[in-house]
């Protein structure tokens, strides 16, 4: 599959910022389910000074600096990709859930040590006995770890509400596990906080959907946007995905940007400007399949 | 009495199992000590206490503080420094030295392969959750390496000596260790009070550790076409507890002290918001912690920072020392794998051990200490001010119980330590000798050719009392100088550089952040010698009613309230209480002696204080002194006197003090941007305060015989009473009177001289250019000048009913044109940076 990704973020300021300075993890990585074939990092006024590296897990990372005064800035990141299928696990071919702890902890293998560091609480996820009993059902000892995973994918699916507006960045895990509602960032926290609560190495990913219009009608322009899902390590396997606010395991409509312990490490945009009083942000994600879908499915949800 | 140093711990009472420094168990004193018990036993105790309170004087004098001083007024805790140091052997030394060294390049290599390749991590050696659970490890930093040779360039460690005789390690200092300023400080004091003990001793000398590490930092990279690189102290301000040692490094060192809000990265390099512009700044010594430093990438609320510094050390274009991941090397669980990793990276023994650590992520390791809850220290692997160490022997049965659910649920952030009793010292308490545990910090620095070199001596703290176990590791407290015991003596070192380079023009040098401090320092100096000047009329008048009969005295104080409250802008007496009148005597106190009351005395020392607090390294010892002098007899509320009399002789003398901090100044500072700053500051107040008691004294038109008491306080409020009476040689008459306070350019006291001294400091500060073109400065003191030159005093003294319209409106004018000024400065030099806010998307 092949698609074309627009990502407009406008900024809007009352008074001029004076001076920004800003990261943006935009592009789609290059991953063996997925290649980058082109990315251009648009930004108006064009920056002073640019320079681009890739970060401690992995991702694209540009900074860019604009060093006088501006009431507006947009940045346009365009990007085209080549998603691949991936091949599908068999659910038993995956060691027992409850052995995932010890065996991380007695390997030699450096993958495995790497993995050990998404067991940890981060900032926007908490490790919490609470999430445990709540997922107990669905973790009996000895179940299969890919199994015991997708039940808990489908298990957020139903319990919780998919409510856009009803959380924002800052809104915590706990609070959308009592109130049993959020956005796709919400349900990846939990799911990532649930996964690390027993011992299981899990990260966020963020990156892009492609979302069909309801039947008969045109898609609109900037109605998608970025999407936030899981991946959890699998001992034998390596890291696979999981959307828990779709209920799929990722496969040829999920563009994947960035990776981190959370949203922290991955927003796709963070600045710092002086000046520039109370500013107003508008985001236009466009994901349009070059080569259409084989199975045009119905609508999904993403973050909005 | 005199002293036995063998009586402070008798065989009797030395417990098994422990060491004394200065005594062995058999109460024979240890050879390193021999100088200074023939030294102990030859004194009394008097002595000893004639020495505390010469250091304390000394410490005074220097200004030496620790701790908050905070924007609620609290002051900052003098420095506390005890008597007798702490005597090292030069065998014990060679081991500490060696060791030390070991243990930098130990955790140099760490640090470098943490943010780097971290092969410690992926082969097993380090277990990942202990780092990455561990706030000083920063992912943002991975990859980022400094372009010197070691990555840790600055250490620190906490030593102690352990029942054995060997000396173990408590802490690691790595992310901005501090504490050699107060070393230094220690060490001048102590040889001014102490100095035949200290030349009988042959003790090493500190200065040749700052020579390595300014070498060490001029080595760095320099932007390209300067010959050495511009160095700055980044500090969190003056409300931090060690900010006096940063401004001591600062002058000491001779670089800029900066705050996070003096910097700007542009173009992917660190700028100094200067005097004089923006200059561009190669190293920074950080003592921000690094989660502060850049809310682009890190903490995104900091105000301490600077938005983008990361990726200007990623661009290679400036060094920040120490590198922003080194926190994670204080880590006390990698106290536990440290030795592994010796042998494996050195094949080497750890020289100086450190007490038995058990990291509780690691399952066995949890379930060991678990197990001996009782008997361990345990600690958080933060330094958090939340969770103190814990003592298991202390412990309640509850206590037990809720330190092991908080380790169980967050085991990785947790190591249990087996307790090792360290050894005692022999501590002045006030009235006698008594031992108690000492740590003694050792600090390193990397030379240019990347081997470490320690300080030979170090800072040398010691418990609260003789039962206490721990020594803080708060630099509060007691501390002690440490001596190294050296084979010759050696020569003394001076910090000055031998092949002299021409220093930089300062306003290239000097943050624009210190400038506003000057302008401040110098405008709240004079406000309070105005104020204390008028007060001291008042008293006068209220005390020794100034010779008048009863009438005119009564009117006369009336005047003089009704001038005090005006001209010195005074706030409400006790806002909340408006129902009872409040006597003049009280009023007079209040504003003797109440600091929150806007406009007395008190409170303008206050911000006097606070303004040249915050430039503490620009100042001169004599300055300081003066200042400090005045601070601490007026800024201290419990000794306020209840009534007026005995304020004349302290407002003399802080006249006198105030009149001579403005005197050193004039003659010790050179006329650099600073100084013309804190000149103008001074001068806009000092014509503001004039304007100010002429419209409150002089407007109102009274009686002949009322006037003449009034025009007398103006003139001796104003310091002009002997210059118009051997001027004039008559009694005050209105028109002269201002004339020699308006239009005098000889009278250093008039508003006449302060405009034309303005204007010479104007025309001398940077950005000022000499062009056809005046900039706005330029430009209000041209059209002051003008009017005030062309004032009619005939037509200002005229009267309509009771008031002097015509001087009013213009004193008015003058006042609001200085007004003007002052915010026109404000806008050219002093930085007002915006505060940064954070975008997400």
């Amino acid at each position: 599959m092949l698609y074309h990704i627009r990502h407009q973020t406008t900024y809007r300021y009352e008074e001029p910022a004076n001076l920004g300075h800003n990261l943006a993890r935009l592009r789609p990585l290059d991953l063996p389910s997925q290649s980058c074939l082109e990315h251009k990092l648009h930004v108006s006024p064009t920056p002073d000074f640019r320079a681009t590296r890739i970060d401690g897990f992995g991702n694209h990372t540009e900074y860019f600096a604009i060093q006088r005064p501006h009431l507006e800035m947009v940045i346009t990141a365009e990007s085209r990709v080549e998603v691949l299928p991936q091949t599908q696990l068999l659910l038993e071919t995956c060691c027992a859930w409850d052995r995932v702890p010890a065996l991380l902890r007695a390997s030699r293998d450096p993958e495995h040590a790497d993995a050990r560091e998404f067991t940890l609480a981060s900032p926007y996820v908490p490790i919490s006995p609470e999430l445990a009993t709540w997922a107990a059902p669905d973790f009996k000892p000895g179940r299969p770890l890919h199994e015991a995973i997708l039940a808990l994918n489908s298990r957020i699916f139903t319990e919780f509400a998919f409510k856009p507006g009803f959380t924002d960045v800052t809104t915590s895990v706990d609070q959308v596990f009592r109130e049993k509602a959020g956005v796709c960032q919400d349900f990846a926290h939990l799911m990532i906080a649930t996964l690390r609560t027993l011992g299981i190495p899990a990260r966020y990913v963020s990156g892009y959907l492609e979302t069909l219009p309801p039947p008969g009608k045109p898609k609109l322009v900037g109605a998608d946007a970025s999407h936030a899902w899981v991946s959890a390590f699998i001992p034998s396997r390596g890291w696979a995905e999981f959307d828990p606010t779709n209920n799929t395991t990722p496969t040829l409509r999920h563009i994947v940007t960035a990776l981190g312990r959370d949203y922290g490490d991955v927003s796709p945009i963070r600045g710092v400007t002086t000046g520039g009083t109370s500013h107003q942000l508008k985001v236009a994600v466009d994901v349009t399949a070059i080569s259409p879908s084989p199975n045009p499915a119905t609508t999904a949800k993403v973050n909005s | 009495m005199p002293i036995r140093p063998t009586d402070l711990l008798p065989p009797q009472d030395y417990r098994p199992g422990s060491w004394d420094e200065m005594v062995d168990p058999q109460g024979k004193v240890r050879p390193a000590w021999n100088t200074t018990a023939r030294w102990l036993a030859s004194h009394q105790t008097s002595d000893l206490e004639a020495a505390g309170t010469e250091i304390r004087r000394l410490l005074r004098e220097n200004g030496v503080t620790y701790s908050v001083h905070g924007a609620d007024g609290e002051d900052p805790r003098p420095w506390l420094l005890d008597p007798l140091p702490w005597l090292v052997s030069q065998d014990d030394w060679k081991t500490i030295e060696t060791g030390l060294i070991q243990r930098a390049e130990l955790l140099d290599a760490i640090l470098t392969d943490l943010y780097g390749d971290r092969s410690l991590v992926r082969e097993g050696w380090i277990p990942p959750e202990l780092i990455s659970a561990h706030r000083g490890y920063l992912h943002a930093c991975r990859g980022m390496k400094l372009p010197s040779k070691r990555q840790l360039i600055l250490a620190a460690a906490d030593l102690a000596r352990g029942p054995d005789g060997r000396m173990w390690v408590v802490n690691d200092r790595a992310q901005a260790p501090s504490g050699t300023g107060y070393a230094v400080e220690n060490r001048v004091v102590m040889t001014r009070s102490m100095p035949r003990l200290f030349h009988r001793n042959g003790v090493r000398r500190l200065a040749s550790f700052f020579h390595t590490l300014r070498d060490t930092l001029d080595a760095l990279p320099a932007l390209a076409g300067s010959r050495s690189p511009r160095i700055v102290i980044l500090t969190p301000g003056p409300q931090n507890e060690t900010y006096y040692e940063h401004a001591f490094l600062a002058s000491y060192l001779g670089y800029t002290l900066v705050q996070g809000d003096d910097l700007t990265v542009r173009d992917g390099r660190v700028w100094l918001a200067s005097l004089g512009g923006l200059e561009p700044v190669d190293v920074i010594i950080r003592r921000v912690d690094a989660w502060f430093c850049d809310p682009l990438e890190l903490k995104e609320d900091s105000q301490l920072g600077v938005p983008g510094l990361l990726e200007a050390i990623r661009q290679g274009q400036v060094t920040v020392v120490n590198h922003p991941g080194s926190g994670v090397l204080e880590n006390p669980g990698l106290m536990a794998f440290l030795p592994g990793i010796a042998r494996h990276l050195r094949s080497e023994d750890l020289i100086l051990p450190s007490a038995a650590t058990w990291w509780c992520g690691d399952r066995d390791a949890r379930e060991h200490v678990l197990a001996h809850l009782g008997e361990m220290v345990v600690k958080s692997i933060h330094r958090n001010p939340t969770f103190g160490t814990r003592f298991g022997p202390e412990l309640t049965k509850a206590q037990l119980a809720d330190l092991r659910q908080r380790i169980l649920a967050r085991p990785e952030a947790f190591v249990g330590q087996e307790q090792v009793g360290f050894s005692s010292l022999p501590v002045f308490n006030g009235s006698s000798l008594e031992p108690r545990r000492g740590v003694l910090r050792g600090f390193l620095t990397a030379a240019p050719d990347g081997s470490y070199v320690v300080m030979p001596g170090g800072l040398t703290r010691v418990a609260a009392t003789t039962e206490a176990k721990i020594v803080s590791s708060q630099l509060g407290g007691v501390s002690k100088d440490t001596w190294v015991l050296g084979s010759d003596a050696e020569p003394f070192v001076s910090l000055l550089r031998e092949s002299p380079e021409l220093a930089e023009p300062d306003a290239r040098t000097a943050p624009s952040r210190a400038g506003e401090n000057l302008f401040w320092t110098g405008r709240y100096a004079e406000r309070a010698e105005g104020t204390a000047r008028l007060l001291r009329r008042a008293v006068l008048a209220f005390v020794d009613d100034l010779g008048e009969d009863e009438n005119d005295a009564t009117r006369h104080r009336e005047i003089l309230m009704q001038g005090l409250l005006g001209a010195t802008n005074a706030g409400p007496f006790h806002p909340e209480e408006t129902t009872s009148a409040v006597s003049d005597e009280e009023e007079i106190l209040s504003m003797l002696a109440d600091p929150l009351r806007a406009g007395s005395l008190p409170s303008v020392l206050r911000s006097l204080r606070y303004s040249a607090f915050a430039v503490r390294d620009l100042w001169s010892p004599d300055s300081w002194r003066v200042i400090d002098t005045i601070l601490s007899d007026w800024t201290d509320p419990s000794s306020v006197p209840s009534h007026l009399e005995p304020f004349s002789a302290p407002l003399n003398r802080l006249i006198i003090d105030l009149t001579a901090l403005l005197g050193l100044n004039l003659e010790s500072m050179t006329r650099d941007a600073g100084w013309r700053l804190l000149d103008t500051g001074r001068r806009i107040e000092r014509a503001q305060f004039l304007i100010g008691v002429l419209r409150h004294f002089l407007v109102t038109a009274r009686s002949p015989r009322e006037e003449l008491l009034v025009m007398e306080s103006v003139l001796a409020a104003l310091d002009s009473l002997v210059t118009f009476r051997k001027r004039y040689r008559t009694a005050p008459r209105l028109e002269l009177v201002l004339e020699l306070l308006l239009l005098e350019p000889n009278n250093a006291r008039s508003l006449l001289y302060q405009i034309d001294r303005i204007a010479l400091n104007i025309d001398a500060l940077p950005r000022q250019p000499h062009a056809a073109r005046l900039t706005p400065e330029q430009r209000l003191l041209v059209e002051t000048g003008s009017r005030l030159r062309l004032a009619e005093i005939r037509r200002l003294t005229e009267r309509t009913d009771s008031s002097r319209r015509r001087l009013d409106v213009f004193l008015d004018h003058m006042s609001r044109s200085l007004a003007h000024l002052s915010d026109a400065l404000t806008l050219t030099y002093f930085r007002h940076a915006d505060r940064p806010r954070f975008l997400r998307g």
